[in-house]
């Protein structure tokens, strides 16, 4: 870690202008930027304190949707009346994400910035080769111990797996990402390696996470998230799946369904092919069973991680079930 | 450090439930609550490192990112300019330290030592360190250090093609009977191969001191489970006399074996404070942890048992290999619990060790028996469903009457007694013996059972015991307390013997200026402790009471009594017919400031020098088979699994464990240790793994984050059960080894519950979750 100049920004204005000069970073809890920085991954030359802006943790929840603050807590928002009856999938992810005391620390904001798990990424001094933290340089974890890393839409260039449990149950439900001035989906707002695994999100320096709107919806209402790892909690997932059902009057027949997966992917991954094989169907353990196959469609393994190819299907099915019980 | 904290309790947890006949909690054997709880709680407890020391100066550790090779050259320019730094260490500039003993005793041989390496032989090995004003600076000068290396082939593991077989260690080597021949005419037999991977004791406080020099004399504050072996190492190392370096020790947050030894680093942090003429502080990263000292080594076990139609075992046949480094040996003793646990009449037990490029793998709870007991205790759980008996049933049918391979009685040997609670409080006999036959929705559902077993470690104790002017009671011992509670039994074996109130008694600890102390491992300390204490505080109440008799100011003097009794503070005659007056009143009226007694438990014809090796190294440690008896502890627990069938996830769901220690000096503290043992052992059979990048030779899960130990979430409701006896065979006050035994044992029954309910044998740690899908 070098030294670095501390700013604390008294404007959203102030923060952005900050944020766009070279070098800079936003600090909202601090949980994945002082970390990072511990391990040498990111060398700020200027942090920019945005926890003292007012007005940016509120969380408000209507008929049509939540709006949630960046830099609302994880824990605020897991414990959310309104979240918990009416989003639980996302109330869900955010009490099976990281530590307590994490939680208590980290923003809405940040979270959907965490960077991956991937252990070559995170200590430079040893494995100089990463193409997401140095362009070009190659990739240290093909090859290597992969047991963590993802199946699905994996590039040549890098095979990290986007660890996050909150924006895999957003992405499920269209959320928004707001930029301040701009808006992204947030399906749009994380992107694919590629040849460019540097590039993870679709913000551009100077700019900075606002808020985030979930649309209300009936599946948004009826949902879950399904974690599945080897220890019991404070673990990222093996595999998880955030889904989100509404049926038809005769409480049997799927009319909507959300299904994403975590854990296993390079980015939030919606699973479409497996609600458009469902939509209209009876759930049925063994349609459901054979319908979330689809959600791995195209998944490649690296060595240790091909568990997943097995397992990922697995959470969705039973994420799917579980909801139909509820019925 | 003093804990004078005992003094804040309630009056309420001064009465002990009298179990062990304690009718105190403040005697031997009663439940008293830890006498530092408030101090650790209330963050008023402070550790080794955080002692605040003037002119401090940090230090950061460079280390080798290849496994094998050499040292080319060393840049150090950019971090000699760097803001703040004081000094570059290398192996150019570094001070010529000597080689010191080791902790057996062994006469280091006439060559330098020097911390930093040149020859690498593992990643993440230190080969540099920056020293500046601030953490910080040194922090980031160390990252200018600019290391070139000519790089060699590293043998990264055991399953490393150019690992081989290793070498034989003929001391490891135990036989009877005709165990190949046995095994091939057995009517029953099963073989299999059972790994333990490399594990890590992942203290909550990481290793590091503060190291400060005053002329030739040397200051360490560093956490330690034995000051003197340490402060001989270091003062070995820097050729300075053994009196001249004083280790401090306060508080320790989690050894689990690893704190027992100086490392290199503490060579480094102290080379650096003599060449800077400052004290010098140095804590390593948690990265660090994995690599400044050594974890358990991952070992290979085979165990082929032969056996008759009734499952009565024949011949037992073991094989097995640990890993050690390049150039250091650590002999995990893997055929510990495989020669004693069953009766047999052949048996063959071998053990070789493998060099792979790792750092020299050390101490972590149990070693030996830990990874032992994973491979007999599984073997013969699959030995009952071979022949279609009842695992418990199987066990209790090769029980050992006496030591089979020692021939020896056992002391005492109470695991009939740990089968039998465990079983009933479990409701063993409800078990569907099918595998998979029991579940609850999706969870497949397996129960399992195990024995573990931890020899009795013994040595001479030395302790310092003072009755002060005010009646109070004084403790002072250079042993240390990490948890496991030697401040309070301590104080409850001085209260019991002086007869005054646990609250009376402040116990010192952790200062090597103390009355000395050998390591603390092995489950030994609260034993050999317990009886020196004993002595000492004998020897103190014999002072007393001979005053109180003959000095001619006594208020007893006149009563020409032949002995008084002091009880609750206060002295009086056997039958309360003369005076009674308080310790403090007695020393008063006879003007003495204090009583003070030493004591050891040494033989009496013990020369200066039997002393200092006594606490410095473990050569006069005394074996658990000497004389003529075999002495151990032993458990069995029983253990539910619940594990999700589409998912592979394995929960533990209960647990119940029957345990013989012996007698308990601390019922309460006992059981925590156990537990906590337990605990350990889920997270070994569920979680824990250093996982290697086959390329580099290098573990890439070298955080909390990612190597897993259990949290509370994975920890059920766990009852442990006392069956044990008093053993005077064992310690002076009837106790056997408490804190290695409870892991001891927790890996196979959990592996067996696994197997009960999902039909798949997972023979390599950890269980997780692709091995089940
Ligand atoms: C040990 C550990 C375990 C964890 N386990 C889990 C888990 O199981 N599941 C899970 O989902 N997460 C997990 N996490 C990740 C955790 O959720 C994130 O670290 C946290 O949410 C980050 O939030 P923060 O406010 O602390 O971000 P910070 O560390 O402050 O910021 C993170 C990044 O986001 C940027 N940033 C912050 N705010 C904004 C903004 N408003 N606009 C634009 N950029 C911004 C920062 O510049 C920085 O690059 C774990 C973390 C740790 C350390
Ligand atoms: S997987 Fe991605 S993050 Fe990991 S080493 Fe390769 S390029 Fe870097």
């Amino acid at each position: 870690m070098r030294d670095f100049y501390y700013l604390r920004a008294n404007s959203i204005d102030a923060a952005r202008q900050a944020a766009a000069l070279p070098g800079a970073m936003l600090l909202a809890g601090g949980t994945t930027l002082i970390d990072l920085a511990k391990c040498g991954v990111t060398e700020p030359e200027t942090v920019v304190d945005i926890t003292y802006l007012k007005g940016l943790d509120g969380i408000t929840v209507d008929d049509r949707g939540a709006t949630i603050g960046a830099l609302a807590r994880m824990s605020s928002v897991a414990d959310h009346a309104e979240v918990k009856s009416r989003f639980p999938a996302v109330s869900d992810a955010l009490w099976q994400a990281a530590s307590a005391q994490l939680r208590n620390m980290a923003t809405i904001g940040g979270n959907l910035m965490q960077r991956t798990r991937c252990p070559y990424f995170r200590d430079p001094a040893n494995f100089p080769a990463c193409n997401k933290r140095t362009p070009g340089s190659g990739c240290s974890a093909i090859g290597g111990v992969t047991r963590g890393h993802a199946v699905l839409g994996t590039s040549e260039a890098c095979i990290a797996t986007y660890p996050g449990d909150l924006a895999t149950a957003l992405v499920a439900f269209d959320a928004v990402v707001h930029l301040g001035d701009r808006q992204v989906a947030v399906d749009d707002f994380f992107l694919l390696p590629g040849a460019t695994p540097e590039r993870e999100h679709a913000i551009a320096p100077g700019e900075m996470i606002t808020a985030i709107n979930i649309p209300a919806s009936a599946a948004a209402k009826r949902s879950t998230y399904l974690k599945v790892r080897d220890r019991q909690s404070y673990e990222f997932a093996a595999a998880s799946a955030a889904v989100g059902i509404e049926f038809e009057a005769d409480g049997r027949t799927i009319r909507d369904l959300r299904v994403a997966l975590g854990g296993v992917a390079t980015r939030p991954w919606r699973a479409r092919a497996v609600e458009e094989a469902l939509k209209g169907k009876l759930l049925e353990a063994d349609i459901v069973k054979q319908a979330s196959l689809l959600a791995i469609e195209g998944a490649v393994a690296h060595g240790a991680n091909h568990y997943k190819i097995e397992l990922a299907p697995r959470v969705v099915a039973r994420a799917i079930l579980k909801m139909g019980e509820t019925a | 450090m003093t804990v004078h904290d005992v003094r804040s309790r309630h009056g309420d947890s001064k009465r002990g439930d009298a179990s062990d006949g304690a009718i105190f909690a403040e005697a031997v054997g009663g439940r008293l609550s830890r006498v530092d709880g408030p101090a650790k709680i209330t963050g008023a407890a402070k550790y080794a490192v955080e002692q605040q020391i003037d002119g401090l100066s940090h230090a950061v550790l460079v280390e080798s990112t290849i496994a094998a090779g050499k040292v080319r050259s060393i840049d150090t320019a950019a971090a000699e300019s760097a803001p703040g730094v004081l000094l570059v260490l290398t192996p150019d500039n570094a001070l010529r330290l000597n080689t010191a003993t080791d902790w057996l005793g062994t006469p280091p041989p006439d060559i330098p030592y020097c911390p930093l390496a040149g020859d690498i032989t593992f990643s993440g090995q230190h080969v540099a360190a920056v020293v500046a004003e601030s953490f910080e600076q040194a922090v980031a000068a160390a990252a200018l250090v600019k290391v070139a290396y000519d790089e060699t082939t590293a043998i990264v593991d055991l399953d490393d093609p150019k690992a081989g077989d290793g070498i034989p260690i003929d001391t490891m080597t135990k036989e009877w009977g005709d165990a190949q021949a046995a095994f091939a005419a057995a009517p029953v037999r099963i073989c299999a191969a059972y790994n333990t991977p490399r594990e890590y004791q992942a203290p909550m406080e990481p290793h590091g001191l503060i190291a400060k020099w005053q002329g030739d004399r040397l200051t360490v504050w560093e956490p330690s489970q034995w000051l003197d072996g340490m402060a001989r190492t270091y003062a070995e190392w820097f050729g300075v006399p053994f009196e001249n370096v004083r280790l401090v020790s306060p508080f320790i947050g989690g050894g689990f074996g690893s704190k027992a030894f100086a490392y290199g680093y503490g060579a480094v942090a102290a080379m650096a404070a003599k060449m800077l003429g400052r004290p010098v502080k140095l804590v390593v990263t948690r990265p660090q942890t994995f690599t400044a000292y050594g974890g358990r080594a991952a070992t290979r076990q085979t165990v082929a048992l032969g056996a008759n139609a009734e499952g009565r075992i024949q011949s037992i046949v073991h094989r097995g290999v640990n890993e050690t480094s390049v150039d250091g040996m650590w002999v995990e003793p893997l055929g510990s619990v495989t020669s004693i646990m069953y009766a047999t009449p052949n048996f063959s037990s071998r053990q070789n060790v493998v060099r792979v490029n790792t750092v020299v793998p050390g101490a972590l709870r149990a070693p030996g028996e830990n990874p032992s007991a994973f491979g007999i205790e599984s073997a013969i759980d699959e030995l009952a469903y071979e022949v279609g008996i009842d695992p418990l049933e199987i066990r209790l049918r090769n029980y050992a009457e006496q030591d089979p391979e020692a021939k020896k009685p056992w002391s005492t040997r109470q695991l009939r007694e740990a089968f039998a609670a465990g079983a009933e409080a479990f409701g063993w006999s409800k078990r569907a013996p099918e595998p998979r036959s029991m579940r609850d929705g999706n969870q497949l559902i397996g129960w399992g059972v195990a024995a573990g077993t931890y020899p009795v470690r013994r040595a001479y104790g030395e302790a310092m015991v003072r009755i002060l002017a005010d009646g109070s009671v004084e403790v002072e011992s250079s042993s240390i307390d990490m948890g496991q509670g030697t401040y309070t039994i301590l104080a409850q074996t001085a209260a019991e013997v002086v007869g005054v109130p646990a609250e009376d008694v402040v116990v010192k600890l952790g200062d090597s200026r103390y009355a000395r102390a050998g390591v603390t491992g092995g489950s030994r300390l609260a034993g050999v402790m317990t009886g020196a204490v004993h002595k000492a505080a004998t020897a103190a109440l014999d002072q007393l009471v001979g005053l109180a008799i003959s000095d001619p100011n006594s208020p007893f003097h006149a009563l020409q009594a032949n002995t008084l009794v002091v009880a609750n503070g206060r002295i009086a005659s056997p039958r309360g017919d003369g005076p009674e007056v308080s310790i403090a009143e007695l020393l008063g009226s006879v003007g003495r400031s204090q009583i003070e007694a030493m004591g050891d438990t040494m033989p009496a014809n013990s020369t200066a020098d039997d002393r200092y090796k006594n606490y410095t190294t473990i050569a006069t440690a005394l074996s658990h088979t000497e004389g003529d008896y075999s002495r151990h502890s032993w458990c069995a627990h029983f253990v539910e699994v619940r594990v999700d069938e589409d998912f592979g996830t394995v929960r533990v769901s209960r647990v119940v464990s029957g345990l013989d220690s012996g007698r308990l000096y601390n019922p309460k503290l006992a059981e925590s240790q156990w537990k906590g043992g337990i605990i350990m052992g889920i997270g070994q059979a569920l979680l824990e793994e250093g996982i290697v990048d086959r390329r580099h030779g290098r573990i890439v899960n070298n955080n909390l984050a990612d190597y897993l130990i259990a949290t509370n979430a994975d920890i059920p409701d766990i009852e442990v059960i006392s069956v044990g006896i008093p053993d005077p065979q064992s310690s002076a006050l009837g106790g056997k080894g408490v804190g290695e035994l409870g892991i001891v044992g927790v890996a196979p029954a959990i592996a067996n519950a696994v197997f009960h309910a999902t039909g798949k044998r997972v023979r390599d740690l950890p269980i997780t979750l692709e091995k089940l899908i």
